[in-house]
């Protein structure tokens, strides 16, 4: 892949605070979201949600509902039969439920009707049948009930995957330990709560196409989904990711409402939109697993780690959606901040009678990494080391490998603690401010987009097409999805640091699979990279022509034309030039229209064994948090006043961005260390049990905290001008930090998220009453793990590939739908 | 469902406008539906999130929670009104400038919301912008691009050549 295209008096554009390209838009309101679209003629779709966790479906009768007035059509599972899902491994789904219902909320009919309300009207005169099951109520209880199963495929009973993974022999390594420490901790399930409730308008063309607008995240995969379920050449498709009203993972699937939309346009002959109720956006769900953790570490006196085992337990929901990559991910990113020799991970996901669960900001690791720092501030404080210290004298090697084989190139963590530890005044404050008061600290490390795509194929994960006016104006063509992040500020500022144009001059089109190449999606914090890069080579190709031309023009050989000021001139004097616009005119005239491509395809994975498609990636950013709490002990009410970030993005592309993608991070994170809680009932229906935003706790400006935000640029040779993602990772050392502050400030431990007041207050009163002063899980089911994959580490010989062992369970029935492996998400 | 429909009159962004609707509807649907101001959103329709507030009588409500017909004879503004002869009110300036706007959704509200504080309060601390924007959930920024950005356009207000800290954009040495 190519590197830094040359620079001439370094960066004009990029590193810079910009506003962002659609920025006027959204503050005049004139941004249209998927719900503002309103089309002639057009159908109102809702619909039909299953009030049981799980049942069969013994009948269904639309009959009466077709006969009120107003509604146009109403469809059933049998109208939709092909499966589909995210993954090849888990075509689970089906648009509206063919024989069962898997969720409260799972969709069984879908209407379409003049208006809302007589659609609304209509869902209660639909006649099913329902023959209830047990349902699953979580994790545990899936793997002490093998049956009924809530699918017929997986690894056995209810459990949906099961991975055991094992580099080097960490037995060995916990004899040599000096402290050999076990723990087990609890990351309950919480959701993306965009504020913007999904939606979708779909538009059927007699003569055959069809058009989807959607709130979507991967308008690809929506597009094969599509494709896939109706039985419609993808060339007949039009999928259009309209501006996201905030994603965070939520909107990354195919979508129940968009393929039945879809269909009901197909079948009316007319425009049909939907738009989700609040409550049935919690029931889309597909947010943070619910995550049962018990990790073993052995180090040395000084800190040094010899060994860890980890196991994860995941509370899938009814679905597979991306849950097996999730599952991978709980186990892949323990090696990659502090060096680990040998690691060994065993990870499970149930099915449970709960909706979904997939990715959310951070997809799989957030829950590990609460887990890890934890147990490693419990460790520092067993070996009397200064939790800081510990960390530092054991960071990974920049441009090293890992236990489990993941490739790092730069490593800015060292200097992101630093930051934080100088800047909170860590070293006067740690175990030393009054009681009720404490301070923690945690760190993390996130990828810049997966290794390997989701569908194993050779082409590139990100295509970039580029024009070039006669007036000097680009227009940037791109599949990327704009959900709030600034996606299309990066192609714009990329292209126009290239080119030597101001970032306002250049047009941008994403997000639209008849007009822009594919680009995978919005998802794993992979579009800056992804997307820059192809970028960079489109406008590369472009400054070549033009250059070609205008150097031709102005006498001189090709590199002495320098590209600024929207004037490609002479570098060695500059007063000699054109505009851009007469030298595009010049290249037109002799070589036709110019338009290039650029693409990009993330470097070869040095891992080979099965399962090494999740963890790799081009990129590894880096954060160090230091949190402030105050705790009441009277209440158990934690209060955060204020949080330390420090955050290696590699390089800033957009330095505005790049502030809120932090901050916004620690916001998210604060809110699942504090509140944030995917709550059901304790009984057998397992009804969700607070699908509103105002019982769904998330911090309001009253909770949330002041942060102060230090950005460590320590530019990767992988990156786009050396950036590296910061949209996913600074959330993730916010949960621990908190914890552990919890701990400094009265002296308990809370081992599960979120950290809410009848823990806390629940810890102090063991406390006080000379019991263990921790609140958390007390134990991880025996599992019957498949043998092991071994795959010695880099360092014990080997070449990445596995020296041993399958991947499947030693009993039950094993009934996979697909045989592909897992690739990265 | 034959609807008749009830017609109010109404000063809407400063210029007097009739519209008819199905008198069941709340503001926010005669907003977007019947008037096609898709700039005020949804986030529950419930009053649980404050994406829906818009100005009336200069006073943020939900509009989600009012009824249309209760708006005959008030003054309502909605985002579409903000900026005047396609120039951007401060606010909004300084909203698009420093990034307090990421997916946009609840950025109408939070522009109405601190309009009306800087009516009342031109000159509002850090603590008096929490208060104020408490019953609007932003899930992207963290609020504190939007702190930041109503505290920069309250000082342009008043007339002050303020620029926002380079640690707001650029973070801390």
């Amino acid at each position: 892949m190519q590197g830094h295209p040359p620079r001439r008096g370094g960066l004009r554009v990029v590193g810079k605070a910009h506003r962002k390209t659609d920025a006027t838009a959204k503050v005049t309101g004139a941004t249209r979201f998927a719900d503002d679209l309103f089309l002639p003629r057009m159908l109102y779709a809702k619909l039909l949600r299953s009030p049981h966790p799980h049942a069969r479906i013994v009948r269904i009768d639309p009959s009466r509902a077709l006969a009120l007035a107003g509604v146009k059509a109403v469809l059933t599972g049998k109208d939709l039969p092909i499966p589909f899902g995210i993954l090849p491994v888990s075509q689970d789904e089906h648009a509206l439920a063919l024989d069962k219902a898997r969720f409260v909320g799972d969709p069984v009919a879908g209407v379409a009707a003049v208006s809302e309300e007589i659609a609304t009207a209509a869902l209660d005169l639909i006649a099913v049948e329902y023959e209830p099951l047990r349902p699953v109520r979580d994790a545990l209880d899936a793997v002490a009930h093998p049956e009924p199963r809530i699918h017929a495929y997986g690894d056995g009973g209810n459990l949906h995957k099961l991975i055991n993974l094992e580099f080097g022999d960490v037995e060995e390594a916990f004899t040599a330990a000096d402290l050999v420490r076990e723990d087990l901790l609890f990351f309950d399930g919480n959701t993306h709560l965009p504020m913007e409730q999904h939606a979708a308008a779909a538009d059927w063309s007699a003569d055959g196409k069809l058009t989807l607008w959607s709130s979507t995240q991967t308008p690809h995969y929506v597009h094969r989904a599509l494709a896939q379920v109706l039985e419609l050449a993808p060339a007949r498709i039009r999928v259009i990711a309209t501006p996201n009203g905030g994603a965070f993972g939520g909107k990354s699937d195919p979508f129940s409402h968009e393929l039945v939309v879809a269909k009901l346009a197909m079948v009316t002959g007319r425009p049909v939109k939907i738009t989700l109720t609040r409550e049935e956006v919690f029931y889309c769900h597909r947010g943070r697993h619910p995550t049962l953790m018990w990790v073993k570490t052995g180090v040395k006196r000084d800190g040094s780690i010899t060994g860890m085992h980890f196991k994860s337990l995941l509370d899938g929901g009814g679905y597979g959606s991306y849950g097996v990559a999730s599952t991978y991910y709980t186990g892949a990113l323990q090696t990659v901040t502090y060096h680990v020799p040998r690691y060994k991970f065993q990870g499970a996901r149930a099915f449970t009678s709960k909706p979904p669960c997939g990715p959310k900001r951070g997809h799989g690791t957030p829950q590990p990494r609460f887990a890890l720092e934890v147990h490693l501030d419990k460790i520092a404080e067993q070996l009397g080391i200064d939790p800081a210290e510990l960390r530092l004298k054991h960071l990974v090697p920049p441009n090293s490998l890992t236990a489990n084989w993941l490739r790092i190139g730069t490593m800015g963590l060292g200097a992101c603690i630093e930051k934080v530890v100088a800047g909170s005044g860590w070293k006067e404050k740690f175990r030393k401010l009054p009681d009720g008061k404490g301070i923690g600290l945690a760190c993390s490390s996130y990828i810049t987009g997966a290794g390997l795509p989701i569908y194993w194929n050779p082409m590139p994960h990100s295509g970039v097409q580029l024009k070039c006016d006669r007036g000097g104006g680009v227009t940037v063509f791109c599949g990327s999805t704009e959900i709030g992040q600034g996606s299309d500020s990066i192609l714009a500022i990329i292209v126009a640091e290239v080119l030597g144009l101001d970032p306002f001059d250049i047009a941008i089109v994403t997000g639209d699979t008849d007009l822009t190449p594919v680009d995978l999606g919005s998802y794993s914090s992979r579009v800056t990279l992804m997307t820059g890069h192809a970028a960079i080579q489109a406008a590369e190709r472009a400054r070549d022509v033009i250059a070609r031309h205008a150097a031709q023009k102005l006498g001189i050989p090709p590199e002495r034309a320098a590209f600024a000021d929207a004037r490609v001139f002479d570098v060695e004097r500059p007063e000699r030039g054109l505009t851009f616009g007469e030298a595009v005119q010049l290249a037109e005239a002799a070589e036709g229209t110019v338009g290039t491509v650029g693409s990009y395809t993330p470097p070869p994975s040095a891992g080979k064994y099965r399962g090494a498609g999740v963890g790799p990636s081009p990129a590894y950013s880096y954060s160090a948090c230091v949190a402030e709490v105050d705790v009441d002990a009277a209440t158990g009410i934690v209060r955060v006043p204020k949080i330390w970030i420090a955050h290696d993005v590699g390089r800033c592309i957009n330095a505005a961005t790049v502030m809120g993608q932090i901050e916004g991070s620690v916001y998210m994170g604060l809110g699942e260390a504090l509140m944030e809680e995917m709550a059901y009932r304790g009984n057998r229906n397992v009804v969700h049990k607070i699908p509103s935003l105002l019982e769904y706790k998330s911090p309001t400006t009253l909770e949330m905290c002041d942060v102060v935000t230090y950005v460590v640029e320590d530019p990767d040779p992988n990156g786009p001008f050396g950036a590296k993602e910061c949209g996913q990772g600074p959330l993730l050392p916010v949960p621990p930090a908190v914890a552990n502050a919890v701990y400094d400030a009265v002296g308990v431990r809370i081992d599960e998220v979120p950290i809410t007041p009848e823990k806390v207050f629940k810890a102090l009163r063991r406390k006080a009453k000379g019991e263990e002063p921790r609140y958390g899980p007390d134990r991880f089911p025996d599992i019957l793990w498949p043998e092991p994959i071994r795959v010695p580490p880099p360092w014990e010989g080997g070449d990445g590939t596995a020296t041993d062992g399958g991947g499947r369970a030693r009993t039950g029935k094993v009934v996979a739908v697909a045989r592909e492996t897992v690739r990265g998400s | 469902m034959p609807d008749t429909k009830a017609k109010i009159a109404l000063e809407l962004n400063g210029e007097p406008v009739e519209v008819a609707f199905a008198p069941h509807k709340t503001l926010l649907e005669v907003l977007r539906e019947d008037l096609g101001l898709t700039g005020t959103k949804h986030g529950c329709e419930l009053g649980e999130c404050g994406t829906c507030t818009v100005l009336v009588d200069g006073v943020p409500v939900l509009s989600c929670l009012v009824l249309g017909l209760a708006c005959a004879g008030r003054r309502v503004k909605t985002v579409e009104g903000m900026a005047e002869g396609g120039k951007l009110h401060p606010l909004q300036h300084a909203f698009a400038e420093l990034g307090a706007a990421q997916c946009g959704y609840c950025t109408p509200a939070f522009l109405l919301a601190a309009e009306a504080l800087l009516a009342a309060n031109p000159r509002p601390t850090r603590d008096d912008i929490k208060q104020a924007l408490a019953g609007n959930l932003c899930r992207c920024t963290g609020y504190i691009k939007i702190y930041e950005a109503v505290e920069w356009a309250a000082a342009q207000l008043r007339g002050e050549d303020a620029q926002p800290a380079r640690e707001v954009l650029y973070g801390h040495p």
